[in-house]
């Protein structure tokens, strides 16, 4: 797929500013939406983890944290349902819509991290820890981002598989005895759920520290003065 | 490849493309409080519906060995009100309505005398917790096909000593796990557990397997759903 690119003209004194499509509407659609309904997802999940916070036996009971309710959605557990049960369809749509779009686009290569990449991640790592140089960028996202993309394109496959689990132990009995039978399914998708979290820590310090242009991109598509040259 | 622009026509570019997003706004409607119980009761309604879908009559749910199963002393006593309502166990009787040829009183020996079956079966709490309990009693659609009961209908209501009261959608009440249960571990339900009769059911979880079971209707029409469901919990509950 050819990257769309344009030279923006300041008319006053000339000067050209270089402007690349990176985002498609569809991504940035399923973006903003996963983004909403994973914000529900983890603080309605919360409120629900709330009424056994435990992953061990039911007599006696351990916990293993006090979650705090004003951290969590729902108010109790049966409206913490209400949004995940809700929600969970959202973001599976959003999902889905955004894996089979970037599939049958092609624009898959942007972000699917692949063998050739594992050699950039350790001097994007180095990198970013003021260890070694910038390594020129070629592309949209360097081989440690699409370590990260992929990474969460996963985390939310499993986020869903080990939900279906936890909810349709008996009709996904094969899913649940997969990870293990109900009672890890629910573990799995705790930690999945932390993963996750994690993802998107490190995701919104990069925004950050990218800056507006970058994050301009995720609403418009175009990303002016990119750091790296199309083709 | 690369067109030239001005800045005044990138900004319109831009601004164009931002403007298609806005439909991602809609999802601020369940920000809104008038909207939101609205909202979030059709998204239940809608996962209820999706989940009477993905049911499976003749699916067994998962059974253990006796090594599995959950020590008897370990298995939670989970109630709304009082663990003991004070069954007069002696004059016990289920009473039978709605759409059935044979409605009346129905003692626990009647129930006794259909084919015992005895399961290990996962116990699912709404909370999160689980256990393998040791379930025997009789089938729920053997007692169904006794009472000469419209199998057509939608639904299965029964009311409670305790004042419990649930509903069970007929495909689930024909499932051949589903079990109106007079036995745990081997003994006589105990009062705790629902004495003397009470509803094991692999495919729903635990608040739809109600205890101390006093009154079964069958109906096509519900006038309440179940006390944990009028309260915003989920109507269909499978697992």
């Amino acid at each position: 797929m050819a990257t769309r690119v344009l030279e923006i003209e300041n008319p006053k004194d000339g000067e050209i500013t270089e402007a690349v499509y990176e985002h498609p509407f569809i991504v940035r659609a399923c973006h903003w939406v996963n983004a909403v309904a994973l914000f529900v997802m983890v603080g309605s999940g919360l409120q629900i983890f709330r009424a056994f916070p435990s992953f061990g036996a039911k007599i006696p009971q351990k916990d293993l944290i006090n979650w705090p309710k004003s951290l969590a959605i729902g108010g109790w557990l049966g409206g913490a349902l209400q949004w995940h049960l809700t929600f969970m369809w959202i973001y599976i749509a959003s999902g889905l819509i955004y894996i089979g779009y970037q599939l049958f686009s092609g624009n898959y290569k942007q972000v699917l991290f692949v063998p050739r990449d594992v050699a950039g991640v350790w001097p994007m790592v180095r990198h970013y820890f003021f260890l070694g140089p910038k390594p020129p960028a070629k592309e949209a996202y360097n081989s440690l981002q699409k370590h990260a993309y992929t990474s969460a394109i996963v985390l939310g496959v499993l986020s869903v598989l080990t939900g279906i689990a936890i909810w349709k132990p008996v009709q996904f009995s094969w899913l649940a005895w997969l990870m293990g039978g109900f009672h890890y399914a629910r573990l799995w998708h705790f930690i999945v759920m932390w993963a996750m979290l994690a993802f998107v820590f490190g995701h919104l310090v990069m925004v950050v520290l990218h800056g507006w242009n970058n994050f301009v991109s995720m609403l418009t598509g175009w990303k002016k003065d990119p750091e790296y040259r199309a083709e | 490849m690369d067109s030239k622009i001005d800045k005044k026509r990138f900004k319109r570019v831009s601004r164009r493309e931002l403007i298609k997003l806005t439909p991602v706004i809609a999802l601020g409607a369940f920000a809104i409080p008038k909207l939101q119980a609205p909202l979030l009761k059709a998204g239940l309604g809608f996962s209820d519906w999706a989940s009477s879908l993905m049911f499976r009559g003749g699916h067994l749910a998962p059974t253990f060995a006796a090594s599995a199963v959950t020590p008897f002393e370990k298995f939670p006593i989970n109630d709304y009100d009082v663990d003991d309502p004070e069954v007069d166990l002696e004059h016990w009787s289920l009473s039978i309505g709605g759409a059935v040829q044979k409605a009346g009183n129905y003692s626990l020996a009647q129930v006794q005398m259909l084919p015992k079956y005895t399961q290990n079966t996962r116990h699912v709490c709404v909370e999160g917790w689980d256990v393998i309990g040791n379930f025997s009693g009789a089938r729920l659609s053997d007692f169904l096909k006794t009472i000469g009961a419209d199998v057509t209908s939608r639904f299965i209501t029964v009311e409670c000593a305790d004042g419990y009261y649930e509903s069970l959608d007929m495909a689930t009440a024909l499932h051949p796990q589903t079990l109106l249960c007079y036995e745990m571990y081997g003994q006589p339900l105990t009062r705790e557990h629902g004495a003397p009769l009470r509803l094991t059911i692999p495919t729903k979880v635990g608040y739809k397997q109600a205890k101390y079971l006093t009154e079964l209707k069958i109906t096509n029409v519900l006038e309440k759903v179940g006390y944990w469901e009028d309260q915003g919990y989920s109507h269909y509950y499978g697992l």
